[in-house]
């Protein structure tokens, strides 16, 4: 491994002081699940990590009324295994618990999930169909970001290299709704998604109309992207099977993949529109039953 | 330039119930601080980037790739690895399980397998097969094909093995 030098600042001010080193000389690690691997790998070359896991602002967590806050510290177990985010945030429990082995999970942060901005990213689709905001702070003070303009590619996101994620905001889930993740992988655990679909669907309980539809997609795109087209398809409408259907296959159109190793371009178009419908289908059934 | 070689970082950290005090390299795993500084071998390495498990340990109670974490991390932390199963002498109910059912042949991933069954028996003594299998499915064997050591680890869960 490349040599460097480790520092675990208690406070924040010091974490940023750290930081304004930048131009990728130091590098932030909240788990390290990737960091240390893309280091090993010399696909980073950091001369400082940061190890930011004591910075109480990343440790921040509170769920409420008001919506949740998640320090971008916090691990990806302690997410998924909270009863109220399994309530409140189902697609983000399910997709927090596919991110590698019980292993990873102990470790692996939903800031780092972001931060990395894998486009296959499992959490990601999740916090984009929550609305979720990210919470920065730089050289320049602090900052808010909504999560749809914080992936800009591959591994790139709106941070700067003397940024740093303190946390991330979802506001409350809208009345009457259900929420839903799903991603295809060629085996039962353990692996990358191929394609991955999160749903929130919510219905005005008189009328039974959709009053909110969102459908975020993984790797099927440069980053995590919203299907707008399929949303707007379904807002305002009773849903029904044959309108989800439609839904899904214009939820397609969002999907620009490229073909490789886990799957071809034409395949993960299709897997699009399977998952894309099974996960408004499972929130259609959870808000009717 | 002359290369500057980052200076050792001083790490306090109980391991097996016992305090250590090592002075680890920034840029050193917590698996190599275990094994090179520690002199504590039973932890293995197998692929050394999160896939396999082998070199699973418990950090404060819960396990993790130890191939993932650097050693500086682990400051004031408690570390268990698969040398502080047995206790006064006497094997862990896991280890006797996975000696009688034949839970093991070359042996590289079985550590892991041992911590990661330990920490899905400290969460839920009695787990479900599938609970299990969720459990070490971070955990690769490529001798045994898993069935005996799901069996092993289900002996353990129903009382069967002391």
């Amino acid at each position: 491994m490349k040599l460097f030098e480790y520092a675990a600042p208690t406070d924040l001010a010091e974490a940023l002081r750290l930081m304004q080193r930048g131009d990728g000389e130091v590098w932030a690690m909240a788990g390290g699940t990737d960091l240390i691997d893309q280091v090993r790998q010399r696909r980073k070359e950091p001369s400082l990590v940061l190890d930011l896991k004591r910075v109480p602002e990343l440790q921040a967590y509170q769920g409420g009324p008001q919506g949740l806050r998640v320090g971008a510290a916090v691990p990806c177990r302690r997410i998924s295994s909270d009863p109220l985010v399994k309530d409140r945030y189902p697609a983000l429990a399910e997709s927090a618990a596919l991110v590698g082995s019980v292993q990873i999970q102990n470790r692996a942060t939903l800031g780092g999930n972001i931060c990395n901005a894998a486009p296959s990213a499992d959490t990601a689709p999740a916090l984009l169909v929550y609305e979720a905001r990210a919470l920065i702070a730089g050289p320049g003070g602090r900052r808010e970001v909504p999560l749809d303009g914080f992936f800009l590619g591959p591994g790139k996101t709106a941070l700067s290299s003397r940024d740093i994620l303190l946390e991330l905001r979802l506001p409350p889930p809208p009345a009457h709704s259900h929420s839903h993740y799903l991603r295809f992988i060629p085996r039962e655990e353990m692996d990358i998604a191929v394609a991955g679909v999160a749903s929130l669907l919510a219905l005005d309980p008189g009328t039974g109309r959709c009053t909110r539809a969102r459908i975020a997609l993984g790797a099927v795109a440069p980053r995590p992207v919203r299907a707008l087209e399929a949303e707007a398809l379904l807002e305002g409408q009773v849903p029904t099977e044959a309108l989800l259907r439609e839904a899904a296959a214009r939820a397609v159109q969002a999907a620009i993949p490229i073909s490789d190793v886990r799957g071809s371009a034409e395949y993960r178009k299709a897997l699009i529109e399977v998952l894309a419908y099974r996960t408004l289908e499972q929130c259609l059934q959870k808000l009717r039953s | 330039m002359a290369l500057r070689i980052p200076p050792r970082i001083p790490l306090r950290t109980t391991i097996n119930g016992d305090p250590y005090e090592l002075m680890v390299k920034p840029y050193q795993t917590l698996l190599e601080a275990l094994r090179d500084e520690a002199g504590l071998t039973g932890t293995k390495e197998g692929c050394g980037n999160g896939n396999c498990g082998s070199c699973t340990v418990l950090f404060n109670g819960l396990p993790v790739n130890s191939c993932l974490v650097l050693a500086p991390e682990a400051q004031d932390g408690h570390i268990v690895t698969v040398e502080g199963l047995a206790k006064d002498g006497r094997l862990d109910p896991l280890q006797k399980a996975f000696s009688q059912h034949g839970a093991l042949q070359c042996g590289i991933c079985t550590p892991g397998f041992l911590m990661a069954a330990r920490a899905i028996l400290d969460s839920n003594p009695h787990p479900s097969e599938k609970v299990i299998r969720a459990g070490i499915a971070g955990n690769l064997c490529r001798c045994t094909g898993y069935d005996k050591i799901v069996r092993a680890i289900m002996a353990v869960a129903r009382g069967e093995v002391d």
